[in-house]
């Protein structure tokens, strides 16, 4: 059996999928494109396909990760470009390789977010930023399907800075801060909104529109420079 | 000629994070079509009036979608009813009702053509109506607003909604909406003479669309119909449905929609044939699509390959009322099963009817896949209300389709039953019991295993228009609650075999909502409304539904005329009434419907017209048509799926 590892984009309107939206959708690209999955033995069989650590819904992501496996060879290329086109879009295959040895998810260690806070200023932003940098801990209630959970957002993040690039896209003429995060991968996650949720805790920071969140990269971490790596980098060589 | 209305996603797009689901709003499914607005000359919302997942998959809408979109000048887009947290959000900024497909408002189409399944919906459409701001009632329209058009086995008796609708077409819609595509393209083209009127009586007189604006309800002194006329010259006595002749002509829907969002049906579903011979009484869907039509095995084969190419389900269903009676069934299915072997796709059946039913049919279905469950449906417990009912399955026959299923493996048993048929004691319901408990003693048997299991799902019957029981009374919801009691008691008490049987109802009182806008006449317009103004909508779910909010509604706005939910739904109705759905003809004759009511009441079964002489229900002759029906003489060809990429 030949195991591939695929990096996907989730992006603009298809931010809103789940993941059980994606796991559909790509099963069924997968026939379409005719790319030959190797099923599970037994009773009810399953495709080969393992999902890793995905984005909540409303996350776009550049940098969402899956691992296939092909009871027929394929070019890797191949295979990207097929299941590209038979995906929708907004669902775009980036790169897919041949797996080398060694656990992908145990190299998913942090993840970089890119959050827009649209009617919020960088100045805000920033005070905001720096008072939870400085807190040893941010408690923020996150409500789940079994209730509502307490968890410390302070304690995972890496970094977290505002970022004042030029040319960043701004919400129509508004004020829009533009924050970049990294954030360890720690259980129970620690999700960009856990995030805006620990500003306003230690801030009062309340954003007036619903942020929006991109994941730039997940892969191993520098702790000495906050960097976080290409998870495939290890399967290129 | 209006500028092309811009997409509202922007503002949607903010609504979007704070509201369930939200992919269900985003549209771009695989195989979604956004034609050029500024290109068309006609342009149609179609609706299925409730929530995405159950409206996305709906067969009748996405063929119309296909037929619209492939006509030279035409463009539709769909629209499906909005939760009530994103409802709440579009009042409060101004988002009005839009179209999946390139997020237009729904108040800029021409024709916003609404397809009825269930009368539960009658009360998302008015939701959809305001939010789309286009007046509730019909009179109150302008040229700035669509025609707003009902479809669907509802549409059969549109009475409740006719102050809300500017027409309604019954029966095939896929020549229809080109008839009437054809009428507004005209009409628009000369300048709209007559304006909303002239079109309206351009489909009244030219395109078989019902109007009923166009005729009067006048009524007797002591509630019941005197009579319906038309008001205008040129507007038919009787409204004849639509029958399309040919199926394989119309192969759709070719390239299905593919959902993002979870949605109730996920497979790739063919149209095996439409209509039915078989004559249950009680079955609506079974009468107003006569005669049957089949499609043929090499159509049916290609519409699936096309299909499972175009969306990578890997599941096909074959769908129509009896699918195992399609006369060609055997070697199609032996053949998809063939041709499919290996791919991991499941072939289903979804409804069949037990004394048709071949295991080796079931085992061939299973080939590819799971051999989970089997449904059957005897609909009633004793042999005599099945008699009454014209379901001609004989505790046998029952017994021993089962025994065989569950001898070749298949484990599960479903069971669908009705509660409230016409002539029914509390033991004929009882007696499910029985029968449920016989499968159980027969799989163990045959199978040698305890794990077999039957469930009975048994839901309460509502008399139908353009049915022989569309005369009956409706059991009260009381009764009915107190006979499922009893029916849940009797499997509970049963030591040896009740775990092993499951049970599955709904207490009686949506059924007598149900009941009251299913046989219901414009009166009952003001219910809708009042209920709807209460706050009803998405009465098909429970969380939703609200009896008591019905009730009120239906005080307040049949107050003053003489008649109340009972006489709309436990009253029985006599031979010379006349009925609110009289001036639409289903094709089918209303004294053969009279005589088959009084040949159900003495027990008296009729055959099924495939195989046996026709009793002249009336169909055929009407539409100068034949039951048609194979074999087609022509063998599926043998395609190999072979391996791709």
């Amino acid at each position: 059996m030949q195991r591939l590892r695929l990096r996907y984009a989730r992006r603009g309107r298809l931010r809103f999928s789940s993941h059980r939206d994606f796991q559909r959708a790509l099963e069924r690209a997968l026939r379409r494109a005719g790319v030959p999955i190797a099923f599970s033995a037994g009773f009810s069989p399953h495709p080969k396909v393992s999902y890793l650590s995905a984005a909540a819904t409303g996350v776009a992501s550049e940098a969402e990760y899956v691992e296939l496996g092909l009871a027929q060879r394929r070019e890797p290329d191949e295979v990207r470009a097929a299941l590209d086109a038979a995906l929708p879009d907004g669902l775009d295959v980036l790169e897919v390789v041949e797996a080398g040895p060694g656990s992908l998810a145990e190299r998913l260690e942090a993840s970089v977010f890119r959050l827009e806070l649209p009617g919020v200023g960088a100045q805000r932003a920033r005070h905001a930023v720096d008072a939870l940098l400085a807190a040893s801990t941010a408690q923020v209630v996150r409500m789940t399907a079994k209730g509502s959970r307490t968890l410390d957002a302070r304690a995972a993040i890496v970094a977290l800075t505002v970022d004042t690039a030029a040319g960043e896209p701004v919400a129509q003429g508004a004020d829009c801060a533009i924050l970049r995060l990294v954030v360890r991968h720690t259980t129970p996650a620690v999700r960009p909104d856990d995030v805006v949720a620990a500003l306003t805790l230690v801030d009062d920071l309340v954003p007036p529109e619903a942020p929006r969140a991109t994941r730039l990269a997940q892969g191993p971490l520098d702790v000495a420079t906050a960097q976080v790596g290409d998870p495939l980098a290890a399967d290129r060589s | 000629m209006r500028p092309a209305p811009d997409s509202v996603f922007p503002a949607l797009e903010r609504l979007l994070p704070h509201v369930a689901k939200p992919i269900q709003y985003v549209g771009g499914e695989l195989n979604a079509q956004v034609k050029d607005w500024d290109a068309a000359a006609v342009r149609w919302a179609l609706m299925y009036p409730d929530a995405y997942e159950v409206g996305l998959p709906n067969q009748g809408l996405q063929i119309l979608y296909e037929v619209l979109n492939e006509t030279p000048g035409v463009l539709a887009e769909r629209t499906y009813s909005v939760w009530p947290d994103l409802e709440a959000l579009m009042r409060r900024d101004g988002v009005p009702q839009f179209t999946v497909d390139a997020h237009r408002p729904v108040a800029a189409f021409d024709v916003l053509g609404v397809s009825f399944a269930t009368e539960l919906g009658y009360t998302n459409l008015l939701t959809a109506l305001d939010l789309a701001g286009i007046p509730l009632l019909a009179a109150d329209r302008t040229m700035d607003h669509p025609v707003v058009l009902a479809g669907g086995h509802a549409a059969f008796n549109p009475e409740p909604l006719a102050p809300f609708l500017d027409a309604a077409v019954l029966g095939d819609g896929e020549q229809a909406v080109r008839t009437v595509s054809e009428l507004v393209r005209g009409w628009k083209a000369e300048g709209c003479p007559g304006g909303r009127e002239g079109l309206l009586l351009r489909l009244a007189r030219d395109g078989g669309v019902y109007v009923p604006a166009f005729y009067d309800v006048e009524y007797l002194p002591d509630g019941r119909l005197r009579r319906v006329v038309p008001n205008r010259p040129g507007v038919p006595l009787r409204v004849a449905k639509h029958t399309l002749s040919d199926l394989d002509e119309w192969p759709y829907p070719s390239a299905p929609l593919v959902p993002l969002a979870e949605t109730v049906h996920e497979r790739m579903s063919v149209e095996i044939f439409r209509g039915c011979t078989r004559g249950c009484r009680f079955c609506q869907a079974g009468m107003i699509t006569r005669p049957v039509r089949e499609r043929s095995a090499p159509t049916i084969a290609a519409m699936v390959d096309a299909g499972l190419r175009a969306t990578g389900f890997a599941e096909v269903g074959l769908l129509s009322l009896s699918s195992a009676d399609h006369s060609e069934i055997a070697p199609l299915t032996t053949a998809l099963a063939d041709r499919y072997e290996g791919t991991a796709t499941s072939l289903s059946l979804p409804s069949t009817r037990v004394d048709a039913f071949n295991i080796d049919l079931a085992n061939e279905l299973s080939r590819n896949g799971r051999r989970s469950g089997l449904t059957f449906a005897p609909e009633g417990g004793s042999e005599r209300i099945r008699k009454v009912i014209n379901k001609m399955v004989t505790e046998e026959d029952l017994i021993a389709t089962v025994a065989a299923a569950f001898s070749a493996g298949w484990r599960q048993v479903k069971l669908y039953f009705m509660c409230g048929l016409p002539t029914e004691t509390d033991d004929d319901v009882v007696q499910i019991a029985r029968m449920a408990r016989e499968v159980i003693a027969t799989g163990r048997r045959v199978s040698g295993r305890r794990d077999v299991r039957c469930t009975v799902s048994i839901g309460g019957f509502v008399p139908k228009p353009h049915t022989p029981f569309q005369w009956a009374a409706q059991l009260d919801h009381e009764t009915v609650d107190a006979r499922l009691a009893l029916l849940r008691d009797a499997i509970r008490a049963d030591r040896e075999y009740g775990k092993a049987i499951g049970l599955r109802y709904h207490d009686g009182k949506p059924s007598i909502v149900e009941g009251l806008l299913s046989r219901g006449d414009r009166r009952v317009a003001a219910v809708v409304l009042a209920a709807w103004r209460d706050g009803a909508r998405f009465d098909g779910w429970s969380e939703h539904f609200s009896f008591s909010r019905w009730m009120s509604a239906a005080e307040a706005g049949l107050a003053g005329t003489g008649v109340d939910v009972d006489w709309y739904t436990t009253r029985e109705r006599t031979e010379t009434e006349v009925l609110a759905w009289d001036h639409l003809d289903a094709g089918l004759d209303k004294e053969w419907l009279w005589a088959d009511w009084q040949d159900a009441v003495n027990e008296v079964e009729v055959e099924d017209c495939r195989w046996s002489p026709c009793y002249d229900c009336g169909v055929c002759p009407e539409l100068d048509l034949a039951i048609q029906v194979g074999p087609s003489g022509r063998a599926v060809l043998p395609l190999s799926v072979a391996g791709r990429a």
